[in-house]
């Protein structure tokens, strides 16, 4: 079923005789125009990279929520997926990528290694556990690899949370009222 | 040349080669002084001819340590494993063999990342995956690290 109140323009439109105006708040409108044009970063270092180029193909079709915009630049873009392991060598990259990319920024955390180190997570001197050691992670999804669809549901996840963000200042605004 | 054609030439040129049929290759025990000797010779001897080391590794026993060397042969389709046991738990050397097949070079740096076996000769022994200040060798079976969880 389709929430309709998430794909309304955040608005209402008060007529005139000569036309008419638009009423709105600007957390609103900034939060529409973000979450729907979300840009993420080509980065994937293992298996979840290739559920993660599903996504991206013609069955899934992340365009449909405005993701398609993937960048190979780090300064344009506001969304990167962890996609794979993130072993000690890899760390430090990684948060130098997260660094390069402007404010707001936000992660997901994609696949059992980003979330705890998975499979890796006993008996290992290389791998990373849990990619929130590294960088701070808006949305975790579990499994080994998701599935495309799973993926579309966290970054799905992920707008609705920037929908509730303020602009100015740090409150949820779900909290505030 | 079939493994007991292989075992015959060898046993000419190696009387002290000691060998295991029992895996899925014909592996030949040598010891570490004559090992480079006996790698010259399968590279170059047209009997053998054994042009390519298809993998070079390293296994920890606990009580010692043994290098494997899987080699073949394009022209003769045969191929075979030697191993060399290394005494020295705690600083096992040996030769390089480097010279002889070019691609040992990186395969010995893998090892001595993670075993710690030190190669004679070897032209640019360092690190290969790891950071170069990493402590220890993390494949040995008495590696610690505490960061590590074990069940």
């Amino acid at each position: 079923m389709v929430d309709t109140e998430k794909l309304v323009f955040p608005a209402q439109l008060h007529q005139t005789p000569d036309g008419g105006f638009l009423v709105t708040q600007l957390d609103d409108i900034i939060n529409w125009a973000r979450s729907n044009s979300l840009w993420p970063l080509v980065f994937g270092t293992s298996c979840c990279a290739i559920e993660m180029m599903s996504a991206a193909d013609a069955r899934h079709d992340w365009s449909r929520f405005g993701f398609e915009v993937a960048r190979a630049s780090p300064r344009q873009a506001d969304l990167i997926i962890v996609a794979g392991t993130i072993v000690m060598k890899m760390a430090p990259v990684l948060r130098r990528l997260y660094d390069q990319m402007p404010d707001p920024k936000y992660v997901i955390a994609m696949g059992a290694c980003t979330i705890s180190g998975g499979p890796f997570f006993y008996n290992t001197y290389s791998v990373v556990k849990g990619v929130d050691h590294v960088i701070p992670v808006d949305v975790f999804i579990p499994g080994c690899p998701p599935r495309p669809e799973a993926l579309l549901h966290s970054m799905i996840t992920l707008q609705e949370k920037i929908k509730h963000e303020t602009y100015f200042g740090k409150d949820n605004k779900a909290q505030a009222k | 040349m079939t493994n007991e054609e292989i075992k015959q030439c060898i046993s000419e040129i190696l009387p002290t080669a000691t060998y295991d049929e029992t895996g899925e290759f014909l592996t030949i025990m040598v010891s570490k002084e004559e090992l480079r000797p006996f790698m010259q010779t399968l590279r170059n001897d047209e009997k053998f001819l054994f042009e390519f080391l298809f993998c070079l590794t390293c296994i920890d026993w606990k009580t010692h340590f043994m290098m494997v060397y899987h080699l073949l042969s394009r022209k003769h389709h045969h191929n075979i494993v030697v191993k060399v046991k290394l005494d020295d738990i705690n600083q096992p050397e040996i030769d390089t063999i480097c010279d002889i097949w070019k691609t040992a070079e990186y395969l010995e740096r893998e090892v001595y990342d993670l075993f710690g076996v030190k190669f004679g000769n070897h032209p640019d022994l360092r690190r290969l995956f790891l950071d170069d200040n990493w402590p220890g060798y993390p494949l040995r079976k008495n590696y610690v690290d505490e960061n590590m969880i074990s069940i």
